[in-house]
Order: C-alpha cells, then sequence, then structure tokens
C-alpha cells in the first residue's frame, strides 16, 4: 500500500497552501481532488487576497493569473426594484504596485496554484473522491479510503481540505453535520463583455477593477449580499443568502440572482453580456460559534471544511490560504523536532490560528451572524430607509425642509420605535465592536 | 502482442458554440477530453491485454496539454505513452496527421514490433473518420473500419476475425496481422481506473517524440503538408417560426384555440383530416 507523510483532501486555495507548503519542506505530499482538475469544483467571486497568497509564494505576481487590481470599491444597498443608495470608495493608491487585491477567475488560477504544487514536489492525483478516512483501533486516522479499487493509501496525518460540505469529518465523527442556518448558498455568472466596454462603463483602464458589494432588499429580507466584479474580458455577478432563509421562503437563488441583474442600477452595467458559466456553491458563515474541532489524533482540518469565512467582510479564500500554510508549518515543525502527529502536538496548529487574523477576526464578528438571524429586519428596515430618506431629501417640492426632515425621522420611528432604534444601535455595536 | 491506440485529445463537443458573426468555433474555456470513440479503442486494447498480456502503448498528436489525457490513458491501464509534439505538426489536416502518425507508428514498430493498431472510427471534433485509413495505407496494414467486435485473435497465426458495420448488416471479416482497427461506439464501456493506475499514471513518464525522433519530410507535415482548404464556413440557420402562447380557461378551450390555430396556419391541414375521418366513417359504415 502506498504511503505518504501527510494525504490532503482537497485542492481548493487551503489545500493548496497545505500541499504546497508541505512539498517545498520536502514531505512526502499527496494530494486528492475529486474534480477533473484542481478549480473544476471550486467557485468563488472572486476576489485574491494578495497578503495571504504572498506569505506562501512570495512571487506569485509574476506567474499567476489575475484580472484586474482593485481601483475601486463600491458598496451599495439596493431596493428589490428600483434604487440604489450607495458608497464609492477610489484611491489611487490602489493602483500603485503592489496591488493588495484582484479579482481572478478561479478555474484558471486554481489549475495555476496546483501547478505550482506539482513543481514543488506534491503527487497530484484527481477525479478521485476520498470516501472516508482509515483509522488504527485506536482512533488514530491513518489515511484514506478513495472509491476506486485498491484504494486505502495510509499517512502519517491527513488535512482535510474538503470543502463546504465537510463530508469526510462527518462520516468520521469527528464533527457534527454542517447546519443550514450556518450555510450561506451563492450562485454566480460570469458573463462575457468586450473588454473596452468593461472599461468605459466602470471608468477604468490597464489593469484596474472595481468591486462593488451589494446588500439590501434585493435579498428579500433574507440575510445575504450580492456582488459585480469585473474581470478583464467579463463580469462576475452573484448572490447568496442564508440556505435556511432560503428554504423559509422558498425561493431559488436564480430569481434572486435574475432579480439582482434586472435592477435598474444593475441592468446597464450588464447589458448585451453573454453568459458563459453558471455555477452554485455553499459557503459556512456560521462563523467562529460555529467552528468544529480543529486538529485531533493524526488529522487537521482548513478552509470552508474547518468553516474559515470571514461573511462580513466577505472573506473567505485567504483565511483558507492561511489555515492551509499554518497546518503545513506546524507538521514541518513537528517532523523536525522528531515529533509524532498526536492530537497533542497537532494542537500548535490552533494556537498558530488563535494568535493570527484569522481567529482574531472570526471572534471579533462572532456576534453576527445571531444577531442577523434575531433580527432579520435589520437588513431590511435600515436599507430601505435609507433609500427613502434620500429620495425624499433630493426630492424638490416646495416643502420646507425643516418639515421633510422631520417627516422623514418620523417614518424611522414609525417604522422602529425609539427603544427598537436603541436596541438595534446597542446590538450592532456589541456585535461589530 | 504489441498493440498501439492511436488517440485524439478533442474539445468537449457538447460545450462548444459557434461564433455568431465570424461562424468560427469558439473554443476559449471549452474543457479537453479524450476523443470518445477512441475511448472504445483503448478499452478494447486493454480487454485484450487483460485476456493475453499484451502490451498497450497509447499515441497521440498534439499541443503538450495532450499530455493530460495520455496519462489518462496510462491511468485505465495503458503500459506506455508517446506525445508526438512538435510546432511544426500544428495546423494539420487528416493527411499531414495520417503521415504524422503513420511515421511515429514505424518509429514504434522498430524499437517493438506493432502487431495491431486501434483508433476510434472517428473524431468529434473533425469527424471525417480519414485518419485510421490513412495510417493503415500508409504502412501497409490491413483495415478494419467500423469493427463492432473482436471475435478472434490469435497471436501465434497472426489472425483476426472481426464483426464490422456494413450498410444493411454485419460483415465478418478475418484479416492478417498487423492490422488497423477502428472502433465504433457502444462496442464496451471504459473502465474506472484503480488507485495503483492513478499512482502510475501521475508518476510515469510519457514519451515525446518530435520532427528528428521519427524523421519525417517537414513538406508533408502540419499546415504545410495539409492541401485541405477551408473554403467556406456557416452556421446553421436558426428556425424563424416562432413559439406562441395558447390560451383558454379550461384544457378543453386550450385544446380548441389550439387546433383552430393549426388549421389557421396550415389550411390544408383540415382538409386533410376531414378527408381522412370521412374515410374512417365510410370503413366504419361498412363493416
Amino acid at each position: 500500500m502506498e504511503k505518504f507523510d501527510v494525504i490532503v483532501v482537497g485542492a481548493g486555495p487551503s489545500g493548496n497552501a497545505a500541499a504546497y507548503t508541505l512539498a517545498r519542506a520536502g514531505l512526502s505530499v499527496l494530494q486528492l481532488e475529486r474534480g477533473e482538475s484542481p478549480g473544476t469544483k471550486n467557485v468563488q467571486g472572486a476576489i485574491l487576497y494578495a497578503d495571504a497568497l504572498e506569505k506562501i509564494i512570495p512571487d506569485f505576481r509574476d506567474s499567476a493569473p489575475l484580472e484586474r487590481h482593485v481601483a475601486e470599491q463600491r458598496m451599495w444597498l439596493l431596493d428589490e426594484n428600483q434604487s440604489c443608495t450607495g458608497a464609492t470608495y477610489r484611491d489611487a493608491r490602489f493602483s500603485q504596485e503592489p496591488h493588495n487585491r484582484y479579482t481572478i477567475i478561479r478555474a484558471r488560477f486554481d489549475r495555476w496554484f496546483s501547478g505550482k504544487v506539482k513543481d514543488a514536489g506534491a503527487l497530484v492525483i484527481c477525479e478521485t473522491t476520498v470516501t472516508e478516512l482509515l483509522r488504527d483501533p485506536a482512533g488514530k486516522v491513518i489515511g484514506v479510503r478513495t472509491e476506486r479499487a485498491q484504494g486505502d493509501i495510509l499517512a502519517d496525518c491527513v488535512i482535510l481540505a474538503d470543502g463546504a460540505n465537510a463530508l469526510l469529518g462527518e462520516r468520521a465523527g469527528l464533527r457534527p453535520r454542517v447546519k443550514a442556518e450556518d450555510m450561506a448558498l451563492a450562485v454566480k455568472e460570469v458573463i462575457f463583455l468586450p473588454r473596452e466596454t468593461i472599461e468605459s462603463r466602470f471608468n477604468i483602464a490597464d489593469t484596474q477593477g472595481v468591486v462593488i458589494e451589494i446588500a439590501g432588499n434585493i435579498t428579500h429580507g433574507m440575510v445575504g449580499t450580492g456582488f459585480l466584479y469585473t474581470n478583464r474580458d467579463s463580469l462576475a455577478i452573484g448572490i447568496g443568502c442564508m440556505l435556511a432563509d432560503m428554504k423559509r421562503q422558498s425561493l431559488t437563488p436564480c430569481q434572486l440572482l435574475e432579480g439582482l441583474k434586472r435592477h435598474p442600477a444593475v441592468q446597464p452595467l450588464i447589458e448585451g453580456a453573454e453568459m458563459k458559466e453558471y455555477s452554485a456553491h455553499l459557503i459556512p458563515e456560521g462563523g467562529y460559534r460555529a467552528l468544529p474541532q480543529l486538529y485531533g489524533e493524526g488529522w487537521l482540518v482548513v478552509g470552508d471544511s474547518a468553516g474559515f469565512v470571514n461573511a462580513v467582510h466577505r472573506e473567505g479564500s485567504n483565511l483558507a490560504m492561511t489555515s492551509g500554510r499554518f497546518a503545513a508549518e506546524t507538521l514541518i515543525g513537528l517532523r523536525q523536532a522528531g515529533k509524532p502527529f498526536t492530537a497533542a502536538n497537532l494542537a500548535a496548529y490552533k494556537r498558530r490560528l488563535d494568535d493570527s487574523f484569522v481567529m482574531a477576526d472570526l471572534k471579533k464578528y462572532q456576534g453576527v451572524p445571531e444577531l442577523l438571524h434575531d433580527h432579520p429586519h435589520i437588513l431590511g428596515t435600515y436599507p430601505r430607509f435609507l433609500g427613502d430618506a434620500a429620495r425624499e431629501a433630493l426630492t424638490v417640492d416646495g416643502e420646507p425642509k425643516r418639515d421633510k426632515q422631520k417627516r422623514i425621522l418620523g417614518e424611522l420611528t414609525r417604522k422602529r420605535s425609539v427603544l427598537g432604534l436603541l436596541g438595534d444601535a446597542y446590538r450592532f455595536w456589541r456585535a461589530f465592536r | 502482442m504489441h498493440i498501439a491506440v492511436c488517440i485524439k485529445q478533442v474539445p468537449d463537443s457538447a460545450q462548444i458554440r459557434v461564433h455568431p458573426v465570424t461562424n468560427t468555433i469558439m473554443r476559449q474555456g471549452v474543457p479537453t477530453i479524450i476523443n470518445p470513440y477512441d475511448l472504445f479503442a483503448l478499452e478494447e486494447a486493454l480487454r485484450i491485454k487483460d485476456r493475453t498480456a499484451a502490451k498497450v502503448t497509447v499515441l497521440t498528436m498534439g499541443p503538450p496539454q495532450a499530455d493530460d489525457a495520455l496519462r489518462k490513458c496510462l491511468a485505465f491501464g495503458a503500459d506506455e505513452a508517446v506525445l508526438i509534439t512538435d510546432k511544426v505538426f500544428s495546423g494539420a489536416d487528416t493527411l499531414a496527421t495520417s503521415y504524422v502518425l503513420a511515421a511515429a507508428l514505424k518509429t514504434l514498430d522498430a524499437r517493438e514490433p506493432v502487431d495491431l493498431v486501434f483508433t476510434g472510427k472517428q473524431t468529434i471534433d473533425g469527424d471525417t473518420a480519414q485518419v485510421g485509413p490513412g495510417i493503415a495505407t500508409r504502412l501497409g496494414y490491413q483495415l478494419l473500419t467500423y469493427v463492432s467486435k473482436i471475435r478472434e485473435l490469435d497471436a501465434d497465426s497472426r489472425r483476426i476475425l472481426v464483426e464490422r458495420r456494413a450498410e444493411g448488416g454485419v460483415q465478418v471479416l478475418e484479416s492478417a496481422l498487423p492490422a488497423v482497427v477502428t472502433m465504433l461506439e457502444g462496442t464496451n464501456e471504459i473502465r474506472f481506473a484503480d488507485m495503483p493506475g492513478m499512482f502510475r499514471a501521475a508518476r510515469q513518464e510519457v514519451e515525446r517524440w518530435n520532427r528528428d525522433a521519427i524523421g519525417v519530410d517537414l513538406a508533408k507535415v502540419g499546415l504545410k503538408g495539409s492541401p485541405t482548404v477551408v473554403a467556406q464556413v456557416f452556421g446553421p440557420k436558426p428556425k424563424a417560426v416562432k413559439a406562441f402562447r395558447v390560451a383558454g380557461d379550461t384544457p378543453a378551450a386550450m385544446a380548441e384555440a389550439f387546433v383552430d390555430r393549426l388549421f389557421a396556419d396550415y389550411p390544408h391541414l383540415e382538409e386533410a383530416m376531414l378527408e381522412h375521418l370521412e374515410q374512417v366513417d365510410r370503413q366504419g359504415a361498412k363493416e
């Protein structure tokens, strides 16, 4: 039977980061991916956060397939059908190298990343699904079983980078089943437009790109957000909501996406574009309080599989890459010290996470999922009020300004009592502090 | 016994679109697959290997990315893989392709005599079915096209007995070896590679042969060696008939409206149907 130092299950950002780092350090690494090639099963907006990748491949900019650097960010509140209230941040410094964020197309990016993993010396095998973990009588994870004949493979440690569904850990009894309340379902289209059209519509040039993050009643009161990103010759447009909400409201993701595409603020930007790709994916957005056990005897879990997503800041792949790197560095450190991959020794992985932005950020926003879950009106009432207030204020109709402003404030307290407003303010402060 | 299987990496034609203006195929972002017909050829070769311990070598002419397709063949159980790749080979039509493949097979034969050459009946991108016969002609091998079954194969007497699809029936042909066999679709199903096969495919070296390795006349390869001229490319015209909505409060009313609309659009239809009904009535009355 084949035996490796480490088996990495999955070839997304976390798995690739782990496999690359391990192989570079000279450990024997097998990476198993169920997709036909790395990237075929992976879905993301997608924005690449340079910092996390830089710490793994410092010169990634020389060869990685990057679409555009983010030169401008817009935050939009969209109501169901009419208005858009927003803020724009454009900064010339965003266009100075080295850039901090890029739009990418994951199918291409993941292929590139996987090439780096192979070059580093890891053995990458695709189209092979890991069905379960192999355990010794004491319960230590000693390898994996694949769906293929003669498919058992041994390893000193298995890194679970198997993505949002986290089936392997669940099947092995290492974690509970993921909950619909903790999962967002996002759908996305990649639509083609000529480069010149994109650049004129978004007021950008060269490799500049625009990122639009979207919230408001476009999600029909469900907890969720949308996005519109510029690639070189295409746009990525998508929307995601909590799975449990969708189930309750029996709205399909494609209805939401069609609504977003038809919105008068969005429609002119995507006019004439041809759909090239449609995809959907789960995002674990349960945050800190939904984190599973992160390590055990002979195993570690990284990336989406561990639930490392900062839903508030729309970050995930950077947490994934960083957790993959930490997992690898933990194993490398233990191997160099001649220590076995026991649960006690692998606790060092958790300590690395605790000492980094990964856990700090997840802890900071730990109350947000609950807040939004318990007070869903927050995402409906305030955006709508903001839109209504803006419309009132900007409509010139002979009404004295004082009366108008009073009426607008009156609207707010009518929608939500003063006590309710104070309560929301307090809850917000507590969740985001 | 040494079996060579010629395969081609092709764009997945199910995912290909034709550019609405230029009428050219838009290959960008279209995944590549092993030509599905070639998989029937490979599986047939592997079944012979299972029975007789034959050696199976897979060849393809293509760009460096065709390495992926060859590795898949290794995973299924092929013993060796050769990628025939060189910039001068690009732009080849079926004439130049079969010339290069024949040269490569000659090189392979010199190293280890080839008894059988398998390939799919055609590719899904060109659909010509010319390369298999082109190879057989150049090598002077027997040619068995559209083979649906290999009934017997005797390495000692160097005979092969096959069933071949022909117009209006099945031919049973016996032939001497070496022969080129082009396999028909649906004759078998490619196996699911086992894990040791996957490891072998990931680790094994895929040999690369360029123009020097197979000794070709540069005037006969690639674009230069391809006399085929594409005079015109056109897409099928979309149908001009538009769908219409059938209104009505009840299913019966909808059916009525639908029939009315049909008769309005196709007046002769009403006449023909009435005539037919009368005929049925008359027959009924007679009985």
